[in-house]
């Protein structure tokens, strides 16, 4: 039960996107069509899981050594280093898989949802439902449901640009003046579901 | 000298980084709660800016034009764990505020695109200068957004009451409020540029 909370609360009550603000370059850069609102989640999904997980193991031993101090240094290194890592082994092993999702993972590098996930989980103040504890499993759980409330913002984000696409916008409010304001309206949405968990 | 005006000039006002680049979205939401939020935000994130651009220039000679991005990031990464300590020592209020956005200056675009787009390229003069135009124009940027929230939001401003909060709708200090302000102050720099 404690587990479902956690993909509740990280997807609809505290948006990682809608309500956290992070990640929200790509939030505007790639919500122009769904298809590629898609890609860009499942390549989130993908190494947002990865870097938590590794990032989590990282910190036990920056604690052992007494190194905490190195912790951006180190994980955004690290970070960068597994998107190659993931990128070379893609493409080796699932081509496939590397053509839907080789252009997303160099943007994803600079993604501040990532980092950001990975340093609140190592330092164990993810915000978790009542009674889950901050654990190894915990925090994975977490960072999943997090990259899947980052895509259902993304979709339906890119959901409401390509209709406005074909709507007449004031000059000055053209670009992304207009896409703000749709994700404050949607970010208001969100907010209704704030105290379901 | 001229060349050195047009270079401090330029981040304020016709390359803002926020209103004109759009650069650096998530830290301009996220800490605009208050005008002295986003003030402070706005001055870690200027000290990255100036210190990293100025290490980097000095050093575009000796990295190597493969590894240049990893060595840009080490370097910011530096820097931010400086601000970092340094606030958690002599700042700690304002630390919890900011509490995860400051090691996040880190993969703030603004910083790594003025080092890649900048200070790669021009002297260690120059440099300095860009990145003290720059970070005031995000410094500027982020007080004015976050003295807007704050003013609709609690009818305050820098903590000075200027109407009864009575009046004020708690909203705009809310996430919906952030993406409400910021795209009508967007919409208000596209005008008053096309004149």
């Amino acid at each position: 039960m404690v587990y479902f909370l956690i993909f509740i609360s990280a997807i609809f009550v505290n948006n990682i996107v809608l309500s956290q603000f992070l990640g929200i370059c790509p939030f505007l850069g790639v919500s122009k069509k769904i298809d590629t609102a898609l890609g860009m989640s499942a390549a989130v999904t993908f190494v947002l899981v990865l870097a938590t997980v590794v990032t989590y193991l990282l910190q036990m031993l920056l604690v052992a050594w007494g190194l905490e101090f190195l912790q951006t240094i180190l994980f955004i290194l690290i970070i960068a280093a597994l998107v190659q890592m993931i990128e070379i082994i893609l493409k080796k092993i699932s081509p496939s898989l590397y053509q839907a999702l080789g252009v997303f993972l160099p943007l994803i590098t600079t993604n501040c949802c990532i980092l950001g996930v990975a340093i609140l989980v190592a330092n164990g103040t993810e915000k978790l439902p009542m009674g889950a504890e901050h654990g190894m499993l915990t925090g994975t759980l977490f960072a999943l449901a997090t990259a899947l409330g980052f895509g259902l913002a993304l979709v339906l984000f890119a959901g409401l640009r390509e209709q406005l696409a074909m709507n007449r916008v004031p000059k000055a409010m053209q670009g992304t003046p207009i896409a703000l304001l749709t994700a404050g309206l949607l970010a208001m949405a969100f907010m209704g579901f704030s105290g379901v968990v | 000298m001229n060349n050195g005006m047009k270079t401090l000039t330029n981040g304020l006002l016709r390359e803002n980084p926020t209103f004109v680049l759009v650069l650096g979205m998530c830290p301009t939401l996220a800490t605009t709660t208050s005008a002295i939020n986003g003030m402070s935000m706005g001055l870690a994130t200027m000290f990255v800016l100036i210190c990293s651009n100025v290490v980097i220039s000095l050093l575009k000679n000796l990295i190597p034009d493969k590894v240049r991005i990893p060595a840009f990031i080490v370097v910011i990464a530096t820097f931010v764990t400086m601000v970092q300590l340094v606030m958690q020592a002599y700042l700690p209020a304002i630390y919890d505020v900011l509490g995860l956005f400051i090691p996040l200056i880190v993969v703030n675009c603004i910083v790594l695109g003025r080092a890649e787009a900048f200070a790669a390229k021009n002297s260690v003069g120059l440099s300095a200068l860009d990145g003290i135009g720059m970070g005031l124009g995000f410094t500027l940027a982020l007080t004015i957004l976050g003295a807007i929230r704050e003013l609709l939001g609690t009818g305050a401003v820098f903590g000075l009451p200027i109407f009864s909060d009575h009046f004020a709708a708690l909203i705009f200090v809310l996430a919906p409020g952030a993406f409400i302000c910021l795209a009508y102050l967007m919409a208000l720099a596209n005008k008053l540029q096309k004149k």
